[in-house]
């Protein structure tokens, strides 16, 4: 039985969610319901859309949204909040090192090939040092929980992480929804996010610049995935949302086209990937990148964020290393721990991973969003058989980890509530200081069973709420 | 505000309102259609070469009736102008410059548009149409009512409002165009009534039938009529209407960037074209040739506009 995070083995609700329950049962069946409904429609009107990619007359899909919250409590969050703080500090400082001394491949912690045969490492960034010696401006550290005290570190997302904007309008709709709610619980706000990010990216501004920092969001474009959130960020920030084509570098400086002429930008938040940012320095073919930013990026006149090469640091090979990695650089012992992960590229583990397919969930190492990964316990014998096969050709490319009963929390079905899985992405700014958003996005598996909460693979979200003390 | 950003409110408005524009052609057309007896099928080349649609209609149909015709204008594959095409380009345009519009104006053009993948998603029954035509003005309207009542008076409001009253301009220009052969007093009997059914699909077409009778008195003159839709600026889908807001829309921009482009110049001097002249004049010298005259200045404003504000 996986551990349900509302209620307990007898059926009564665990401490954060005794208030909200209580409020639960006293409504009408079917009433949230209708509620329910009313969320979506407010979801469609908004346009609040991804894309899947590959499904071409359904270019636009809502992702669902479940009514019933996900309630950490605060003493869990304060836990939570210092490994991820640990983590974050430990991810930015080795990002530093690897692109310096790389002392850590000189003590013998991490191979060496690990880093320069991959492809996220980037040699234009060696020796560069971004502004505030920030690397990862914006992290999302995907967490998953298994008990009662049990949490464990999926993922880093250090290069773009996405999905913050639903964690704003999951609140706002809540909020609208059920205003007695927010009454009777303190919540803790994020609302604030958009401002703090502002500020955030405000602060690491190049050191030439005078006057107000101007701040811009580059996306590629509408029909990317993640349009709705891009443009979503700019508006709540305030600042332009630019294309590739709206920017030029003119003496020096990345500017943007506006109908009164050329205007420097000082802080880039991009949402482009490395290779697509800069034609001269990566892929030629890009057309969504600027021409030269790369220079201008290195001779310190623009600030990048996340900064190009931050990739190598979620990388699923490197995950590996987390834990010698956040002690190598905190000097003490990580407060989150990672999940056992079996890296295929050693033949014992990769002997082992052959041998317990059935047991595994194994993903590539490069992959994101859910694609490319086996479910043993849930995949068919020819899945399994084929997958097999893939990893034996190519078992670099591949680690293993045991397949964790992630915790539950109930969502709404048509006879009132059952459980599903969830896991947590906690949303973390990094400047002088680092910020975290007490809540995140809560992604949940809408089928029953089922431990895939992508989004691109059917899964929803939930609002998170994070308790005052 | 970013170049890219003025474009596409430029356009977003424009695409809007050649939606309606459509949609009033179809309602005059289908009105036709139904109380004259013009034949079964009507007027509907007129309403396609109206709507700037009769070469791409016959390059995908043999003759026109008004199934095809009806069908191709609202929803037509291969018709750029369609109201669906439309209404697809105008939220496009909306989608990309979401940031530079408020949540209400958003809000009402993506509701349009999943309103009308609804309705448009295939064949439109004939029973239907007037219910289609009606949400199509409808939803038009709130949109502009949304912009209107929310949008700060900024830039982006008066590049937004430029793409409405050029694509207005050139859609009342092209019915002059089609249709200018009606008014000229050589084909219209001297002291007899202009062709009713003629004018009544003029008037039609520019959701004015009831608004000329007030205007003029009822008198029905090729005069009064081109007057109306050209000189007159009352009437809000006139030239010279369009191009008073046009003016002052311009005249905004040169305040705020403190300075004027081309753009200023030529609109200008087509206002002073619509102020100065009598209609008696401009149909003495060749209302045809007034009318190409005015299109040809009409797009190289547009093109003006999309140079000296950067859109590209």
């Amino acid at each position: 039985m996986a551990f349900d995070e509302m209620l307990n083995a007898g059926s009564a609700p665990r401490e954060p969610y005794k208030n909200y329950y209580e409020w639960y049962s006293a409504q009408e069946p079917g009433s949230l319901m209708v509620k329910s409904r009313d969320a979506e429609n407010i979801f469609r009107k908004t346009g609040i859309t991804f894309a899947v990619y590959g499904h071409e007359d359904s270019s636009e899909k809502l992702i669902p949204f479940d009514l019933i919250p996900r309630i950490i409590a605060a003493n869990e969050w304060r836990k939570l909040a210092q490994g991820i703080e640990q983590r974050v500090m430990a991810l930015n400082a080795f990002l530093d090192d690897i692109y310096h001394k790389q002392e850590i491949i000189k003590a013998g912690r991490l191979p060496r090939e690990l880093i320069e045969r991959n492809d996220a490492f980037l040699p234009e960034m060696i020796g560069m040092r971004p502004p505030g010696g920030v690397y990862t401006h914006i992290v999302g550290t995907d967490i998953v929980r298994t008990g009662e005290d049990q949490f464990y570190v999926l993922e880093d997302n250090a290069r773009t992480p996405s999905g913050v904007s639903y964690m704003l309008e999951n609140r706002e709709t809540m909020m609208q929804m059920f205003p007695d709610l927010f009454q009777r619980n303190r919540v803790r706000p994020v609302e604030d996010y958009p401002a703090l990010l502002r500020q955030s990216l405000e602060s690491l501004a190049p050191p030439g610049c005078d006057g107000r920092p101007r701040v811009a969001v580059l996306t590629p474009g509408i029909y990317n995935s993640a349009f709705y959130e891009h443009a979503f960020l700019a508006d709540q920030m305030g600042v332009e949302l630019v294309e590739g084509s709206d920017l030029r570098v003119i003496d020096g400086k990345v500017c943007m086209r506006t109908t009164l002429g050329y205007k420097t930008i000082d802080v880039l938040y991009r949402r482009v990937d490395d290779d697509f940012l800069d034609p001269l320095t990566f892929r030629p073919d890009s057309a969504l990148g600027i021409p030269g930013i790369m220079d201008v990026y290195r001779a310190g006149n623009i600030t990048i964020a996340n900064a190009p090469g931050t990739g190598i640091a979620d990388d699923k090979a490197i995950y590996s290393y987390m834990p010698e990695i956040v002690e190598f650089y905190t000097g003490r012992k990580a407060l989150l721990e990672n999940v056992p992960t079996w890296r295929c590229s050693e033949p014992d583990s990769l002997k082992y991973v052959l041998e317990h397919l059935e047991e595994l969930v194994v993903k590539e190492v490069h992959g994101s969003g859910g694609y490319g990964m086996l479910v043993g316990p849930t995949a068919t014998k020819k899945e399994r058989s084929d997958f097999a096969a893939k990893l034996a050709a190519k078992p670099n490319n591949y680690i293993a980890q045991p397949t964790l009963s992630l915790s539950t929390v109930p969502i709404l079905v048509k006879n009132g509530i059952a459980p599903r899985h969830v896991d947590l992405r906690p949303f973390v700014l990094v400047s002088k200081n680092i910020q975290i958003i007490p809540g995140g996005l809560t992604r949940v598996a809408l089928k029953e069973g089922s431990l895939v909460v992508n989004s691109s693979q059917g899964g929803g979200t939930k609002d998170t709420w994070v308790l005052e003390d | 505000m970013l170049g890219r950003t003025a474009n596409g409110l430029y356009w977003m408005f424009r695409y809007i309102e050649r939606a309606e524009n459509i949609a009033r052609l179809l309602d005059a057309g289908l009105r036709m259609s139904l109380t004259h007896s013009s034949g079964e099928q009507g007027d509907w080349e007129g309403v396609l070469q109206s709507a700037g649609m009769h070469t791409a209609y016959s390059e995908s149909y043999d003759d026109v009736t008004s199934v095809d015709a009806v069908d191709f204008m609202l929803r037509g594959k291969n018709n750029p102008s369609s109201i669906m095409h439309c209404i697809d380009s105008a939220r496009s345009n909306g989608r990309m410059v979401r940031t530079a519009l408020t949540r209400e104006c958003w809000e009402a053009t993506n509701e349009f548009w999943i309103d009308m993948k609804q309705l448009l998603a295939r064949r439109v029954r004939q029973q239907d149409l007037p219910a289609v035509i009606g949400s199509i003005k409808q939803r038009a309207g709130l949109v502009r009512g949304a912009f209107h009542g929310t949008t700060l008076r900024n830039d982006g409001y008066n590049f937004a409002r430029m793409g409405t009253f050029i694509e207005r301009a050139d859609n009342t220009a092209r019915i002059l165009d089609v249709k200018y052969y009606v008014l000229l007093p050589s084909l219209s009997h001297i002291g007899s009534s202009l062709d009713n059914v003629q004018w009544e699909s003029i008037l039609r077409s520019v959701s004015a039938y009831r608004a000329f009778g007030w205007a003029y008195d009822g008198e029905i003159t090729p005069a009064h009529i081109a007057d109306f839709l050209i000189l007159n600026s009352q009437m809000p889908r006139s030239l010279a209407y369009c191009y008073e807001k046009m003016c002052s829309n311009l005249g905004y921009l040169a305040k705020q960037y403190g300075q004027t482009i081309k753009a200023h110049d030529t609109a200008a001097a087509t206002l002073k074209s619509l102020q100065k002249g009598s209609i008696e004049e401009i149909m003495d010298q060749g209302l045809h040739e007034f009318i190409e005259e005015f299109i040809h200045h009409n797009n190289k404003l547009g093109l003006e506009i999309s140079e000296g504000y950067r859109f590209y």
